[in-house]
């Protein structure tokens, strides 16, 4: 009888295992109606039968569009032009956010389903790097076409074109200007590092009479330190590659770490000419832009992106401008803004033909169409297209002023950090460190961090 | 007569019974297709990308060992083993002792003890996650004073992890004591007090040779939540600070095993993920070893009532 029951119980497993295997079939044939996506998801299929819509467009392919995006502010605006765009072609259209900073892990799971997303954000190299196979060649479709610029777009090492950018943005330093003038200082006057130190230390040190500070506080928690590890980083990369373009044409597998004093001085004006003490900095728990919007500070460092927040807050686009970061380079009186993107479209290539078509017709459409463009770029910011609407971001036209008046683009050359998360913690670490107590050998720590840890990560990445 | 005669509508009934029998694959089957799907079919495919390079899952290269010698190469992995082991034995101990005690004390009729068991236990409710920030806020509320965080300081980021554990694990662990104890048969402890055994005697010699069942569970479960720990480990640390070497690699100072799996298959390019995956099977060969030795140890210390 024991024998019996153990092979009953055999057989069961067995047959346990098929029923996984056979499921798991049905699940790569069939198209689920219901997915089980982690994030926050609205559907739009049923908002529509494609039978209505006949008449005004006819749907160019029976495919459909699943948007993961990546900018958990826009989705709001994206799950509306998701809507717009179904109710008038008949296409569904998914669009899914992944929750903030965890773009890299639902993507990963996202695309192991047979419902996979068929547009992506691939923004950078490292991505690229992993997710290169996946990106359908945009060379020559419609929507490539459209673009005004090349600078946004990302190609892997065969040439093809992976991704393309879909708004950028520009980051430095936001000033207060009113509070500016109130301390005594114009803006007009700050264009180096000198001018910038001056009024930073001389505002730090009658802040209490004053009642505001030079700068918001440099939180190293996650959700603040990419504003230093990513952003102003920037500077460091951007000299070098203007020593060295040809280095630069692709990520490097070192990096000289010459301008490291540079990076270095504008940290310590930073982390020394604010409210909050640079010892509590590693624990974070701050929140800067509050600081700002409540006229607590005068400088902080951030980009365009913050101006639907700020404007919510009530602050006015008079009162506020963005300058470059100035750190004691030399001729940085002729810098601008550090302007790119990390937001480029990627088309997944493994999705079905009709997918990839719906897709690309839905990208064209929301470039070219003036109520879709409109809200995208009230939400983006700006969009590199010929036909998208302009934008009314004031950073952004900041942005274009510094260029029209001959001053230099500083772009994104930090978006070629390799292992960029791993990078950039180490980064973060090291300077946790050199907060708390603020010497050289510390220095060094971060130095090493900074120079040395970009070739271990590169050797990791690609080695 | 009538009334002996067995009832054919009665559950325990051969008319029941036999179908029941026969058919009890049938109710096997759903919690066996559960376990497949939840736990053998994840298992034997992690396993087996664990010899393949893969970015998503159903996309695999195989490259059969290569994935093992990154793993045993990587000086973070051998780091982190060492710095989980000692944390594992010393939470093993400490949480042990002090739920031991809690449970004695609250078994000796003292006033508001199911008070006291409720408050104790109720750390156990809230999430890893939730209490990794809600202790950092507390510790670093504490060490900002001092001129530090709990980022910034190796030994502190130990024991604050110790004392979260602590927190959350002793009321759980009291629990199952508290049961024990409550099982030591009363004729023992009055023939102990009769033959004249103070009570310190009584403890050693009568009380916990009889819940050694429960040190062995409460012990099983330690331990392995120890090696098994990642939710805490994330929110409370993340791994700070690092060791920056002068060649640019890092130490996580505080990166247990776990985290460690974590950070190579996400925070590194996705050329690593099948080290991690093959790190995240010996991570269960260890833990599944180190549990079952554990377990026959207490065992045979284990005395039949």
């Amino acid at each position: 009888m024991k024998k019996l029951i153990a092979l009953f119980l055999a057989l069961v497993l067995a047959l346990g295992l098929m029923a996984c295997a056979s499921s798991a079939n049905t699940e790569t044939t069939t198209q689920p109606a219901e997915t089980t996506a982690p994030a926050e998801e609205t559907k739009t299929e049923e908002a529509a039968p494609a039978e209505e819509a006949t008449e005004e467009a006819a749907p160019a392919a029976a495919g459909s569009v699943y948007w993961l995006n990546f900018k958990p502010e826009s989705d709001e605006t994206l799950q509306k032009v998701a809507a717009m765009y179904t109710e008038k072609t008949g296409v569904p259209v998914t669009v899914v956010t992944a929750a903030s900073g965890t773009y890299n892990e639902t993507l990963t799971a996202e695309m192991d389903k047979s419902k996979m997303p068929t547009l992506f954000v691939v923004g950078n190299q490292a991505a690229i790097s992993t997710w290169g196979d996946y990106c359908y060649d945009l060379t020559g479709t419609p929507i490539a076409n459209e673009l005004t610029t090349d600078a946004y777009n990302l190609y892997d090492e065969d040439g093809k074109l992976c991704s393309i950018g879909y708004c950028y943005e520009c980051y430095g330093i936001i000033v207060n200007k009113k509070l500016l003038s109130e301390a005594g200082y114009d803006i007009a006057d700050i264009k180096n590092f000198e001018a910038l130190k001056t009024a930073a230390e001389d505002i730090h040190a009658r802040a209490a009479e004053l009642g505001f500070d030079a700068f918001t506080s440099s939180s190293m928690s996650s959700d603040s330190s990419w504003r230093f590890t990513g952003h102003m980083a920037n500077l460091e990369y951007y000299y070098e590659s203007v020593d060295d373009p040809a280095a630069w044409e692709s990520c490097p597998a070192t990096i000289t770490g010459k301008y490291m004093q540079n990076y270095k001085n504008l940290w310590d004006l930073y982390i020394n000419n604010s409210a909050t003490n640079p010892a509590d900095l590693a624990a974070g728990g701050f929140d800067a832009q509050a600081e700002f919007a409540e006229g607590k500070a005068v400088f902080y460092s951030q980009g365009n992106w913050e101006w639907s927040a700020l404007q919510e807050k009530g602050m006015n686009a008079d009162d506020l401008t963005m300058i470059p970061y100035y750190c004691g380079v030399d001729g940085e009186e002729k810098a601008g803004l550090n302007c790119g993107t990390e937001n480029c479209w990627a088309v997944n290539a493994e999705a079905s033909e009709e997918d990839i078509q719906a897709t690309l017709d839905f990208m064209y459409w929301m470039v070219t169409d003036a109520d879709a463009s409109r809200l995208l770029v009230d939400s983006f910011g700006v969009m590199p297209y010929k036909q998208a609407v302009e934008s009314t971001n004031p950073f952004l036209k900041i942005a274009n002023e510094y260029t029209e008046e001959g001053n230099y683009v500083m772009p994104w050359v930090t978006n070629f950090q390799p292992n960029v998360d791993a990078y950039r913690e180490a980064l973060v670490a090291a300077m946790n460190q050199y907060d708390a107590d603020q010497t050289d050998a510390n220095w060094e720590l971060v130095k090493t961090a900074f120079v040395d840890g970009w070739a271990v990560q590169y050797q990791a990445a690609n080695g | 007569m009538l009334k002996r005669r067995r009832d054919p509508a009665a559950v325990n009934s051969r008319l029941i019974r036999r179908p029941i029998q026969r058919m009890f694959w049938l109710f096997l089957l759903p919690m066996t297709g559960a376990f497949c799907i939840g736990f053998v079919y994840p298992f034997l495919k992690g396993l087996f990308l664990s010899f393949c390079k893969f970015k998503t899952t159903s996309k695999w290269t195989w490259v059969g060992l290569a994935n093992y010698g990154k793993a045993f190469a990587d000086e973070s992995f051998r780091y982190s083993f060492g710095y989980t082991a000692i944390f594992a034995i010393v939470s093993l101990i400490i949480i042990n002792v002090l739920a031991f005690a809690v449970a004695y004390a609250l078994t000796q009729g003292i006033k508001g003890t199911n008070v006291f068991r409720t408050v104790f236990f109720m750390p156990n409710l809230i999430g890893g996650i939730v209490l990794g920030y809600i202790w950092s806020m507390i510790f670093d509320g504490i060490l900002s004073h001092y001129g530090t965080s709990i980022l910034l300081n190796t030994k502190i980021g130990f024991w604050g992890l110790i004392i979260l554990m602590c927190w959350q694990q002793i009321g759980y662990m009291m629990i199952i004591y508290i049961a024990g104890l409550q099982a030591v048969p009363e004729d023992m402890l009055e023939a102990a007090k009769i033959d004249g055994a103070n009570k310190w005697q009584t403890l050693w010699k009568v009380t916990i040779p009889n819940v050694m069942p429960s040190i062995t569970i409460c012990m099983f479960l330690t331990l392995t939540n120890g090696f098994k720990l990642f939710d805490q480990n994330l929110a409370l640390t993340g791994g700070q600070p690092y060791i920056i070497n002068p060649d640019g690699t890092t130490v996580h100072t505080t990166e247990m095993l776990a985290l460690n799996i974590y950070n190579t298959f996400y925070g590194q390019n996705a050329n690593a993920r099948g080290t991690a995956q093959a790190k995240a099977v010996l991570f269960f060969i260890l833990v599944a070893a180190i549990g079952l030795i554990q377990l026959s140890a207490t065992r045979k210390k284990e005395v039949q009532q």
